[in-house]
C-alpha cells in the first residue's frame, strides 16, 4: 500500500501537468466569481462557502478522472489485479497518493481562498478543516466511479454523472461548516460528521472500487 | 499442475472455444496457435483469472499467482525501469534490491543506459523487455505470456527462449502464444483455436 502511495506521488511530480490542471481548475473557478459577481465583502462572504465547495468538488473530478487511465491502458491494473496483496489496500495506497497531490493541495490553497473571498483567520482555519476532512472522501468515492468507467469511452461525462450525486452530503456538510464559522457558530459538530463520513468512505470505498476494477478487467 | 474442464467462452456473441480440457505437468510448455480474434488472449486471460465471463473450470496447483505478460506491459512511462520493476516487487509484499533488479535488466540486454531513464524515452520492444524483466525477478512457477517475442530482436528472442528453457529446467511451466516456432528441448504441447461459427 505505501509503495503504490509513493508510486502515484513519483509518477504525479514527474507528470505534473495533469496535477497543475486540477488545481489550477480550481482556482480559476474561485477568481472567475468575484469578477462575476462584483468585489462587494457581503457578497462574497455569502457565496463562499458553496463556491469553494463547488469548486473542490469539481477539481476533485477532474483529479479523478485521470486516477486509473494511465495504469489502465499500460497494464499496470492487471498485474494490481493479480497481486498476492489485496487489490482494495492498493487501490487504497494509489487514491491516498493522488489525494496528497490534489485534495492536500486545496487545503494548502485554503488561505489564498480566504483572502479573495475576504474571510477572516477563524472562517479559514474551518474552510482548511472542512477541506481537509471532507476532500480525501470525495476521491474515495470518486475512485469508485472512475474505475467502473475506466474502460469504457466518454468516460469523463459518465464519471460526473455517477459521483456528484454521492458527493452531496459531504457538500451539505462542508458548506454548513464554512457557513457556521462565518456566524461565529461552533464548528466541531460539523468537522465530526465530516470525519465520520471519511471513515466510512475509507473502510468502503477501496473494496467497491477494487470490485468496480475487476468487472473494468473483465470486458 | 494446470488442468482445465470443459473451458468454453463466448464473446461479443460468438463461440470462442469450447469444450477445452487442458492438461499440463511440471517442466511442460503450451503453445496456443490460432489466426487473429481466434481467442488466445482471452483464454490466457481466463487461464490469470482476470476475465470471469467463461463456462467450465481451471484448477492450478501452484504456490504464487502465474506472472502474466500481456500485451501491456505493465510499465509506467513517467517511472524508470528500476524503480517500475521495484513497485512490481512490493506489489507482492517483496523487497527487491536494486542489484537484483539491473541484473535481471542485464540479462534482457538493457544496459546501466536505458535504466536511468524513464520507460517513455524507451523505444516498445525495450519497453517490452522491462516487462519480461519481471519474470527472473519473482519465483513463479507457472509464467503466461501473451505474444511475448512480439516487438523484440532476434537476439532478445533468443534470451528470451533461453529463460523459458531455464524455467521449464526448473520444473515450472510455460504457457504461451506465439505467430512463431520456438527451438525448445523441453517437451511442447499445442493447442489450436480456430474459432467456430
Amino acid at each position: 500500500m505505501w509503495s503504490s502511495l509513493k508510486r502515484e506521488i513519483r509518477i504525479g511530480v514527474r507528470q505534473s501537468s495533469d496535477l497543475v490542471n486540477s488545481l489550477f481548475f480550481f482556482l480559476m473557478v474561485l477568481s472567475l466569481f468575484p469578477l462575476g459577481v462584483g468585489p462587494g465583502a457581503d457578497t462574497l462572504r455569502l457565496i463562499a462557502p458553496g463556491v469553494i465547495w463547488v469548486a473542490a468538488l469539481l477539481s476533485t473530478l477532474v483529479a479523478m478522472e485521470s486516477l486509473f487511465r494511465n495504469d489502465f491502458d499500460n497494464g499496470a491494473i492487471e498485474q494490481m489485479a493479480m497481486s498476492e496483496r489485496p487489490l482494495a489496500l492498493v487501490v487504497l495506497g494509489k487514491i491516498l497518493g493522488q489525494w496528497c497531490l490534489s485534495g492536500f493541495m486545496l487545503v494548502l490553497l485554503s488561505p489564498v481562498v480566504g483572502v479573495t473571498y475576504s474571510l477572516n483567520g477563524a472562517e479559514i482555519l474551518a474552510t482548511a478543516v472542512a477541506l481537509a476532512l471532507g476532500t480525501p472522501t470525495l476521491a474515495l468515492v470518486g475512485a469508485i466511479a472512475a474505475a467502473l468507467t475506466v474502460g469504457s469511452r466518454g468516460a469523463g461525462v459518465v464519471l460526473a454523472i455517477l459521483a456528484l450525486p454521492l458527493y452531496i452530503p459531504v457538500l451539505i456538510i462542508g458548506t454548513s461548516m464554512i457557513a457556521a464559522a462565518e456566524a461565529g457558530l461552533p464548528v466541531t459538530g460539523y468537522a465530526l460528521w465530516l470525519a465520520a463520513l471519511l471513515m466510512l468512505a475509507l473502510a468502503f470505498a477501496p473494496i467497491a472500487t477494487a470490485a468496480a476494477l475487476r468487472v473494468s478487467l473483465s470486458h | 499442475m494446470l488442468q482445465t474442464e470443459g473451458l468454453a467462452c463466448v464473446r461479443n456473441g460468438r463461440q470462442l472455444f469450447e469444450g477445452l480440457n487442458i492438461q499440463l505437468q511440471a517442466g511442460e510448455l503450451l503453445r496456443i496457435e490460432g489466426g487473429n480474434g481466434t481467442g488466445k488472449t482471452t483464454l490466457l486471460r481466463i487461464l490469470c483469472g482476470l476475465y470471469s465471463e467463461y463456462e467450465g473450470e481451471v484448477h492450478w496447483e501452484l504456490d504464487h499467482y502465474p506472472a502474466y505478460v500481456g500485451h501491456r506491459s505493465g510499465v509506467h512511462e513517467a517511472l524508470t525501469p528500476v524503480e517500475n520493476l521495484r513497485w512490481h516487487g512490493a506489489l507482492h509484499g517483496e523487497d527487491i534490491s536494486d542489484a537484483e533488479i539491473s541484473e535481471a535488466l542485464s540479462a534482457l540486454g538493457l544496459g546501466r543506459h536505458e535504466t536511468g531513464m524513464p520507460c517513455g524515452h524507451l523505444s516498445e520492444g525495450q519497453r517490452k523487455r522491462v516487462g519480461l524483466a519481471r519474470l527472473l525477478l519473482r519465483p513463479n512457477s507457472a509464467w503466461i505470456l501473451d505474444e511475448p517475442f512480439s516487438a523484440i530482436d532476434v537476439e532478445g528472442v533468443d534470451d528470451l527462449i533461453g529463460m523459458i528453457g531455464a524455467q521449464l529446467d526448473r520444473g515450472g511451466v510455460a504457457i504461451l502464444t506465439s505467430h512463431q516456432e520456438i527451438a525448445l528441448t523441453a517437451p511442447v504441447k499445442s493447442i489450436r483455436l480456430r474459432g467456430t461459427e
